[in-house]
């Protein structure tokens, strides 16, 4: 939702825009408010359960509820561009990442009490209060504005052409910006990476010369060493 | 459009999902066979076998539809449909003929050609991982590896594509199509197709249902009519990714006498790519773990990047 409004902000003040003064209220919902309220329902259960779920597999698999179920919101609202990205991106690569990274390491079928974090309080908190910060900032963004989701769509308002421009016209600073700062994260991934292996090698080396075979040298050799007692 | 319109669509859309992925695995059947110097099926419905995977099927429906004791009963019994319905969904986005010949035009088509074949990965790997079986567990994670691999070449040629149209939508590439495109777009056609391959799991990339190896990788535990939907995703997945490379890099519909005949050259055309399909899985050997990965970041990502660049280089200069 803040993506779209993000997107179509610059070019709500244009003379297209459809932003009725009086709006038909509340009272009467449209069907397609109706679906968006049950479809939002849905999403919170499932990210809901994705966070207190036992079983660490399903929580990655809610969390594909979760953010399908945000693609199907951004349709509603006739951001099919934003919808499909989503799904790439989120469901296609990320849970199939995170799923990757559970079968590599621990993915026990069943609950897995050690997975329980010891700080959900605090996690809690974060959580309200950054969900309290984002629904201040989009309610009081939109307050009762009014925006006619037909004219939207028959004005082409969601298609991939018009974010695309407003993406390379309005927002191409932030943009640029994001890319250097996930191109500086991508380099320092790598880095961080590398500098491990070649501190191991060096350690290795030092500890190698005097006696070969050492257990404190087996158990110098690095953050490898716990993986083994763990499955 | 009216309801006897749409209704049409989906019938057509519906019929093709059941017979087209049908028709690849009768055809491999007897390809396969011919290749390896034997005949294949001849004896179900009399005329060369062409009923063996009828029998086939109605075999799959009489075994019994066993869960492992230890596995995730409801994720297990989940992944099968989650592994066919997106190649169902797909279908409907993919141009068949001019002038309206596409079930559902959609803006970005390519964004959902390509998003919702990726979903269809999470049923390999939800299957792999609730089977509560080593061998399973491992073809998950060689899938799951294999999909991170060669998604982003996979990406990267099919916007090299978008980029040449000036459009995401599949039906408005189609439509401003040239012939030129074919020498132009060939190293991005050579990309996507063999980055489909692998994210389909076909041979020379089937490392995550190496039999040899892991038994069937994620597929070890299922039976009976779930074993079945799998086996019939794979089939859809070859057709789908055949229909996509048509469509987006030889032109689908585009050839002589187009207006009438535009859907026999995109059949033509999936048929000839799908029959490459079988090809390569007779003749390649299958490719090691660590090898499947160094093609896909050694080769096809330069291959892709550089197929972008020829594609921006020659559109500004045009």
């Amino acid at each position: 939702m803040i993506t779209l409004s993000a997107l179509s902000a610059p070019t709500a003040s244009l003379p297209t825009a459809p932003l009725a003064a009086g709006h038909p209220g509340f009272l009467s919902p449209t069907g397609v408010e109706i679906v968006f309220l049950l479809v939002g329902l849905v999403t919170l259960g499932a990210a809901l359960i994705t966070v207190v779920t036992r079983q660490l597999v399903h929580a990655a698999l809610w969390l594909v509820v979760a953010l399908g179920g945000v693609a199907v919101e951004y349709l509603l609202l006739t951001a099919e561009f934003i919808a499909w990205v989503q799904v790439l991106i989120y469901v296609g690569s990320v849970v199939v990442l995170i799923l990757f990274g559970l079968m590599l390491t621990k993915a026990p079928i069943g609950r897995s009490p050690d997975a329980d974090s010891g700080n959900r309080w605090i996690a809690l908190t974060v959580s309200l209060a950054a969900a309290a910060t984002l629904v201040t900032v989009v309610v009081d963004a939109f307050r009762a504005t009014w925006i006619d989701l037909d004219a939207v769509a028959g004005a082409g308002r969601g298609s991939s052409e018009v974010t695309g421009a407003a993406l390379f016209r309005h927002w191409v600073l932030p943009f640029e910006a994001l890319s250097v700062l996930l191109l500086a994260a991508l380099v320092g991934a790598i880095v961080l990476s590398r500098r491990e292996n070649a501190s191991e090698r060096a350690t290795r080396r030092t500890t190698e010369q005097p006696s070969p075979q050492s257990p404190q040298s087996a158990q110098q050799s690095g953050p490898k060493a716990p993986r083994a007692g763990e499955r | 459009m009216d309801a006897l319109d749409v209704t049409v669509r989906i019938l057509a859309v519906l019929l093709a999902f059941l017979l087209l992925p049908l028709l690849v695995g009768q055809t491999e059947h007897k390809v396969m066979a011919h290749m390896q110097g034997r005949v294949g099926p001849m004896y179900a419905g009399g005329f060369h076998g062409w009923a063996q995977l009828v029998a086939d099927g109605v075999k799959f429906a009489q075994k019994e539809d066993v869960v492992p004791d230890g596995a995730d009963r409801r994720v297990f019994q989940l992944a099968p449909a989650l592994a066919l319905i997106p190649y169902l969904l797909v279908l409907v986005a993919i141009p068949v003929a001019p002038g309206g010949g596409v079930a559902q035009v959609l803006d970005a088509g390519i964004f959902f050609v390509l998003a919702v074949l990726g979903v269809g990965i999470l049923g390999s790997l939800m299957g792999g991982w609730a089977s509560a079986n080593k061998f399973s567990l491992l073809g998950g994670l060689r899938t799951a590896a294999q999909l991170m691999a060669y998604e982003l070449p996979m990406l990267l040629a099919a916007a090299s594509v978008a980029m040449a149209a000036g459009t995401l939508s599949l039906p408005g590439i189609l439509g401003v199509w040239e012939w030129w495109w074919l020498p132009w777009q060939l190293v991005g056609a050579v990309v996507f197709f063999t980055a489909g391959l692998a994210e389909l799991q076909r041979p020379p990339f089937d490392a995550p249902i190496a039999d040899s190896e892991i038994i069937f990788g994620a597929y070890t535990e299922y039976t009976g009519l779930r074993f079945a939907l799998f086996l019939l995703a794979e089939y859809a997945g070859i057709v789908v990714l055949s229909a996509l490379t048509a469509v987006l890099f030889l032109g689908g519909w585009h050839g002589p006498f187009a207006d009438g005949l535009g859907w026999l050259w995109m059949l033509l055309k999936t048929g000839v790519l799908a029959f490459g399909v079988i090809w390569l899985r007779v003749s390649y050997p299958r490719l090691r773990e660590d090898q499947i990965q160094r093609l896909a970041w050694t080769a096809l990502v330069p291959l892709a990047l550089f197929q972008i660049a020829l594609t921006g280089v020659v559109k500004v200069v045009m």
